[in-house]
């Protein structure tokens, strides 16, 4: 492939909003409230929406016939490259709400660099995106301070939430050899520039919402190489379902 | 005046603001919540917009059991925006009906002990993705034929959410339909996935509009009071004439040996509905009765502590703004 | 605790130019919930571009029960509509 870097670090983008799209899916129907429903939904279409952008983009780059749905549905687990935060099952609001606040920081400072992409069409993709982020941000920092600052019970639970996925967040600022090609040519984003800003944002949140910022040393990470938390097998199995049951079909 | 003359007063009263309001209907005009109206259209009213409404927030769990496995990115967010806007509709009626004086808690309350019933289509059970597009062609223009009737009932605020819904629900039955477009056109697994979602929705579809007429001892009083425009055999009728060509053109076949056009009505004669069945369903004893009130029980009360942690935190809020401003 | 989210009003701009706009209610725990839920619930079609919340129990409604005197004192000030008055036929736009 000509521009497999590029292609690469697409996906690298992509994949994050396609499996945290997918996650929220699951949670359609089943919301604490009404309202909450289909705020969680909005997003979940977001995402999704800016996955289609994306894939459709890099199916034009690979230039060998596959489709968006290609991308998204036929690539064995290995080829993944999600990182591991937005794979972790929903667990319940608390886990729901802070994985999402945990990647909108990161996404919203992400998409605000990448509009400034020497990349046309991902900086066209960002620009588009960078106001429904933004909203992403302001909804999940908002539950954060409610359920932190709510009960004790939802305190607890929060609480909880962000110590265990903590360990996923270092992860969000980890470079490939395709992220740092990309980033040479000036269509990636250099995401260590906004490291520090992102922990200083996170922490603010944290702060208002009365949590403790958790002091954990130790990380985990490999899903941007493609090694995953055992719960992606059975999120794509789920994704992938028809796709694999009725291969070469049209939908 | 005497007590019994008192007595009779109110009676005549009322009797004279019961004739008034029926008055009012027959001229068309629109009934508001503050209106004074007969307990009994207040009643009716709760009972059939709530009905309504658990029925959108139900019916989005069937549908909603094919969200992650959707075979394409395209459906996929077609999908979630659907039933996204079904339970968008079910909030438009809770909050109509919550003008007649009834909280949503309670409304919940009823669905969830039991009390209240919801639409009997969403208790069987969508088993392949072909049902996606057979809920959406048939259950959902089922649907429309009922809400378009209503688009002109009497109580302001149902028909004014009514508008809002055929508004929305318009992408909804052309998105079902689509999809069984696509499957007729393509591979043999799939024009028979088609038909088999068909066989199995089609007569439960019918039986969406209620029992015949004779059956229906509501319908009378139902029209009387335009909460209901045209009776459930000439909704069903008109779902079947509709129904029947977009079936035979995408080569479908309605899974009725009786079905035949009859001339002089210029309508189809149709098959003996399985009333029984239908019963049985509407008894709680259908496929998934269960599962669908499990899994709408189970979401409201894994909700609690989210609703009562946001309740605490604006209480919080509102307390530290008033302390800002002494 | 079994407190619900209390009932907001929505008001919505549809355009500049527009008047703000009954559109329904919803339920949420303070006004920035209500703004937020709003625009989810009824802006999803791009319908507006500016959204007002009130919470319900801050609205006093006229009682139809008095209609009459409310209203209908209105209904004979014919002399508050244009064609009450007379003027000449020359005159074709006034």
């Amino acid at each position: 492939m000509k521009n497999e870097n590029l292609y690469k670090y697409i996906l690298g983008i992509a994949d994050n909003n396609l499996i945290l799209g997918q996650r929220l899916g699951e949670l359609c129907g089943h919301g604490p409230s009404l309202e909450t429903d289909i705020a969680c939904t909005n997003i979940s279409l977001d995402l999704l929406g800016q996955v289609r952008s994306y894939f459709q983009y890099a199916a034009l780059i690979a230039n060998n016939e596959s489709s968006e749905d290609d991308i998204a549905m036929l690539r064995p687990e290995r080829e993944y490259v999600n990182i591991l935060l937005v794979e972790q099952p929903n667990t319940d609001f608390a886990y729901t709400m802070a994985k999402q606040f945990l990647f909108d920081a990161y996404h919203y400072l992400f998409i605000q660099k990448l509009q400034s992409s020497k990349d046309e069409t991902l900086s066209a993709i960002a620009n588009k995106a960078i106001k429904e982020v933004s909203y992403h941000y302001r909804f999940s920092s908002d539950w954060i301070k409610r359920l932190g600052d709510g009960t004790e019970e939802s305190h607890d639970r929060i609480q909880n939430a962000i110590n265990d996925l903590w360990t996923y967040t270092n992860e969000l600022f980890s470079q490939t050899e395709a992220d740092k090609a990309m980033i040479a040519e000036g269509i990636g984003v250099d995401t260590v520039v906004f490291k520090e800003d992102y922990y200083n944002k996170v922490s603010e949140v944290l702060k208002e919402a009365t949590l403790e910022i958790p002091e954990s040393k130790y990380f985990q990470k490999g899903g941007k190489e493609g090694i995953h938390t055992e719960h992606l097998g059975h999120l794509l199995s789920e994704l992938q379902y028809m796709q694999r049951t009725y291969p070469n079909m049209k939908w | 005046m005497s007590e019994a003359q008192i007595k009779d007063s109110r009676t005549e009263h009322s009797r004279s603001l019961e004739a008034q309001f029926e008055a009012r209907i027959a001229r068309d005009e629109k009934i508001e919540p503050k209106d004074w109206m007969p307990e009994k259209y207040r009643k009716t009213h709760i009972r059939q917009m709530s009905q309504h409404a658990h029925s959108e927030i139900v019916g989005a769990l069937p549908e909603g059991n094919w969200i992650t496995r959707a075979p394409s990115l395209r459906r996929k967010v077609a999908l979630l925006a659907k039933i996204q806007d079904e339970i968008g509709h079910g909030l438009y009626l809770y909050s109509a009906t919550e003008t007649l004086g009834i909280t949503r808690n309670e409304l919940f309350e009823q669905l969830h002990t039991g009390k209240a019933k919801y639409s009997s289509i969403f208790n069987y059970p969508a088993v392949t993705w072909a049902d996606m597009g057979a809920i959406g062609w048939l259950v959902d223009g089922a649907a429309i034929i009922n809400q378009v009737a209503l688009c002109g009932a009497s109580f302001g605020p149902y028909a004014r959410a009514m508008v809002r819904i055929c508004k929305e629900e318009s992408f909804h039955q052309r998105q079902g339909y689509e999809i069984l477009l696509t499957l007729t056109k393509g591979t043999q697994e799939q024009k028979d996935m088609a038909q088999d979602a068909l066989n199995r929705w089609w007569w439960p579809s019918l039986m969406m509009f209620g029992p015949t007429d004779d059956e229906s001892p509501n319908t009378a009083q139902s029209m009387k009071w335009k909460l209901k425009r045209k009776t459930n055999d000439e909704l069903r009728q008109q779902f079947v004439d509709q129904t029947v060509p977009q079936a035979e053109l995408i080569g479908l076949t309605i899974p009725d040996s009786d079905l035949k056009w009859n001339e002089t009505k210029k309508g189809y004669n149709f098959g003996d509905i399985n009333w029984d069945e239908f019963w049985q369903v509407v008894k709680g004893h259908g496929p998934c009765n269960k599962e669908r009130m499990k899994a709408r029980i189970s979401a409201w009360n894994k909700g609690q502590w989210v609703r009562d942690a946001a309740m605490a935190h604006a209480e919080k809020q509102q307390s530290k703004n008033l302390n800002k401003a002494v | 605790m079994k407190k619900e989210w209390p009932l907001w009003e929505v008001f919505v701009r549809s355009k500049n130019g527009l008047e703000h706009r009954h559109f329904g209610s919803l339920h949420a725990a303070d006004a920035k919930m209500a703004l937020e839920n709003a625009r989810d619930v009824y802006t999803r079609r791009n319908e507006g571009v500016s959204i007002w919340v009130v919470e319900s129990k801050h609205i006093t409604a006229s009682n139809p029960e008095n209609n009459g005197e409310l209203f209908e004192p209105a209904q004979n000030k014919v002399y508050r509509h244009p064609t009450f008055y007379d003027l000449p036929d020359e005159i074709k736009h006034m």
